[in-house]
């Protein structure tokens, strides 16, 4: 097995594991957490795709290269706006679910209320 | 087996192990740190992917600034960590969510394997390009030159997200400063940090830029190490994040993207495209961008850590 082989295995285990802690984890900073374990994952196999094409002198296609740079930038980018929502929506409720049964006002009497 | 490829293994096994971590932490915070572990040892991933590039992005961005920002969250939304544990899904739910997960993962790992050999490569048509742009790095070259449109639309969508965090500032504090007004003891160990590191961060960061041309490096990953010294003089307490109402600050967010939509618009009249470069050209007019671009990446991404306003400008 070479590099590419092992870290694009790898990459497709981080996608899957990143896509298990989205579903299952019910706290919104955690589903942020486990979104972008799921991208670096998407990243890496870019990364293997850009070191297969490895030609003309180049360790690996430049192109796929700066594609996931430019990716990367635009991932945090969408983690800093969710992150200053999520804030905002604590400030204004005192909680932080996505369950729309739960509102501010009645936030801690029924913490088991229907599912959403 | 090779030693590289036991010692690649072992690496894949660690981020892996890190990323199981990152999921099934119990705490929040544990599992922050575990993400900014699993950025760093991901950078390492990237070298041996010979992708140094993406790897300096990858501890900037990915180990470093990603780990600042959700830690602040972290510890901001610690309150409502009991809470949600209640909410945690059933079994059929977790059930279902692993069956899923492993078929995705199983699905790329068979497309991972089946990737068509020779693999398809533009490096050969960048390295026969290459000489037009007077940069001796290719990536630098596809994102300043070959792909520069890709380039200038993500410096918009890191303002359109800076105005977005803005916009969630509540009325009376509109335009006023960012975040909580940091403090720490004057004579502490993070205020001792932040008066020792900076001078030697802004000329590492200046010069991970000035190198970008012809090695690894570039304006990003110089940005964020500028933005990352801002950030440590503001979390020391020894300056305040300004007012986001500042005229000044307003003009260094735009300059990037300006300065490139002006390349980009004088390339249509000259050389018949948008971000069409004149050859004799081409070097100092990238630099031109990148120089503007590294100041506007550094100022956003240090005020998008911030956050949105929190204090009115007055005080």
């Amino acid at each position: 097995m070479n590099a590419a082989t092992v870290f694009g295995l790898g990459a497709a285990v981080a996608v899957g594991l990143g896509l298990y802690g989205l579903i299952t984890n019910p706290q919104p900073l955690r589903k942020i957490l486990a979104f972008n374990l799921l991208g670096s994952g998407v990243f890496m196999i870019f990364g293997v795709i850009a070191h297969r094409g490895a030609a003309a002198g180049f360790g690996g296609d430049p192109v796929p290269q700066a594609l996931v740079i430019t990716g990367i930038v635009v991932a945090f980018s969408a983690t800093a706006l969710a992150v200053a929502l999520l804030l905002r929506l604590f400030e204004a409720g005192g909680s932080a679910t996505l369950r729309h049964s739960v509102i501010p006002a009645s936030a801690d009497t029924d913490p088991s209320g229907p599912d959403a | 087996m090779t030693i590289a490829a036991a010692l690649e293994i072992a690496l894949a096994v660690l981020v892996l192990g890190v990323a199981v971590w990152t999921i099934a932490a119990r705490e929040t915070f544990v599992a922050v740190v575990g993400f900014v572990a699993y950025g760093l040892l991901l950078a390492l991933v990237w070298v041996r992917l010979d992708a140094v590039d993406v790897a300096l992005t990858e501890a900037a961005i990915g180990g470093g600034l990603s780990g600042v920002l959700l830690l602040g969250a972290a510890a901001r939304l610690r309150t409502t960590e009991v809470r949600a544990a209640a909410e945690a899904p059933g079994k059929i739910l977790r059930i279902g969510a692993a069956l899923l997960s492993a078929m995705v993962a199983a699905a790329l790992a068979a497309g991972v394997l089946l990737l068509p050999d020779p693999a398809p490569t533009l490096a050969p048509a960048v390295a026969a390009n290459v000489a037009a742009t007077g940069l001796g790095n290719p990536v630098t070259s596809v994102l300043m030159a070959f792909r520069a449109m890709d380039t200038l639309l993500e410096k918009i969508v890191l303002l359109l997200a800076l105005i977005g965090v803005w916009s969630l500032a509540p009325d009376r504090v509109w335009g006023g400063h960012p975040g909580p007004r940091h403090q720490a003891d004057p004579l502490g160990v993070l205020a001792y940090l932040a008066r020792l590191l900076p001078p030697v961060g802004i000329v590492v960061g200046i010069y991970i830029f000035w190198t970008g041309a012809d090695q690894p490096g570039g304006a990003f990953q110089g940005g964020t190490i500028l933005a990352a010294m801002w950030l440590l003089v503001i979390m020391a307490g020894l300056t305040d994040a300004p007012p986001v109402s500042r005229r000044w600050l307003r003009l260094v967010l735009i300059a990037g993207p300006a300065v490139f939509l002006l390349v980009g618009l004088t390339g249509l009249l000259m050389g018949g495209a948008f971000l069409a470069y004149p050859v004799a050209y081409a070097k100092p007019l990238i630099l031109t961008i990148e120089v503007a671009m590294t100041l506007t990446i550094a100022v956003t991404l240090g005020l998008l850590l911030a956050g949105a306003p929190e204090r009115s400008a007055g005080r």
